[in-house]
């Protein structure tokens, strides 16, 4: 999932301090299961708002909608008769929700209730750890299942470097040094030799460093 | 003599204070009230395990939301007690209620 959190609220009502009707977005998708942007969460954002508007004497409206995502133009459509009431949009789904409810609804002013972190999962409850850094060329099974470009600090691809210490990286005793895992697990498959074997440099066109990127299924294609 | 609970404090029950979801700790606020307090067990007596753990853990995550919105976070607390103990329960109302005397409205307007 994409995992996200929630911006300071301090910093949130800086942002919409100039508005009277403010619309909170949820999104059912990624943000509800990492607890950040689901219905639960626009009602408690929606409520503080509202406890903050009161506080400060001024006549504040603030409206709750949760969209089943907000990264798919019919369900952001649903928006269209509820928007219209709103004068700024607080969308708390990760970054593509914000934007798409921009272009949707252009004459809206739309702010970006999250910052959003990563690709990864829970690892315990509470608790989210990166997994994919999204390079477009997946190669995991190359390294026992595991990604040393999204876990390696250095995304190094050709084994840990010397700041590997005893399982750990050196820029946390917190970060496990995936080289280490990668290594342990082949061992433990008995496929070490696999690592040394000769590969090309990886190529990086697929990754973001090749510009924003866009992904056509003409089969799905209208 | 027992002392009464102070007539300002409207008792909301709940089954267990793991219920308490961090949306019903900010609502009172929203709808006027001054302070707000979860009175649940002892956190080694609770017995789902870990509901009074969980009602302070939201309890925390308020106090923030309020730092946020520049209240007073000492207008959100939990308190532990036991069920037999009657004049505790007063005791911790009446504490509260000196509180939020001292701190005062949270309207400004």
């Amino acid at each position: 999932m994409i995992v996200a959190e929630s911006k300071p609220i301090k910093e949130l009502l800086e942002m919409v301090k100039d508005f009277k009707k403010i619309l909170v977005v949820g999104c059912k998708g990624c943000v509800t299961v990492c607890n950040v942007g689901g219905a639960k969460e626009a009602a408690i954002l929606a409520s503080a708002l509202r406890i903050s508007g009161k506080k400060e004497g001024l006549d504040v409206t603030v409206g709750e909608h949760t969209l089943e995502r907000q990264c798919d133009p019919e369900y952001v459509n649903e928006l269209k008769d509820v928007i219209e009431d709103y004068d700024a949009v607080i969308s708390i789904a990760c970054g593509v929700g914000p934007q798409f409810l921009s272009e949707r609804y252009p004459a809206k002013k739309v702010f970006p209730g999250v910052n959003t972190k990563f690709m990864g999962g829970a690892v315990e409850h509470g608790v989210w750890a990166e997994r994919c850094a999204g390079c477009g060329t997946c190669a995991i099974h190359l390294f026992g299942g595991l990604c040393p470009i999204a876990r390696c600090s250095k995304s190094l691809l050709n084994g840990p470097c010397g700041g590997s210490s005893n399982g750990k990286c050196e820029i946390s005793k917190e970060v496990d040094c995936i080289w280490d895992m990668i290594v342990t697990k082949m061992m433990e498959q008995d496929r070490l030799g696999e690592l040394i074997e000769f590969r090309p440099p990886k190529s990086w066109t697929t990754a973001r460093d090749g510009g924003p990127r866009k992904m056509i299924r003409e089969e799905l294609v209208k | 003599m027992k002392k009464a609970l102070p007539d300002n404090i409207k008792i909301i029950q709940v089954p267990c204070t793991g219920r308490i979801e961090t949306l019903h700790l900010l609502k009172p606020f929203e709808e006027g009230a001054d302070g707000v307090y979860v009175a649940g067990c002892q956190e080694d007596s609770c017995q789902y395990i870990s509901g009074i753990t969980k009602a302070a853990k939201r309890v925390k995550q308020v106090k923030g939301i309020l730092e946020g919105l520049s209240i007073e976070p000492e207008r959100i607390d939990v308190f532990h007690m036991s069920a037999g103990k009657g004049q505790e329960f007063v005791d911790v109302a009446d504490q509260m209620v000196s509180t939020v005397k001292k701190l005062g409205p949270i309207l400004t307007a």
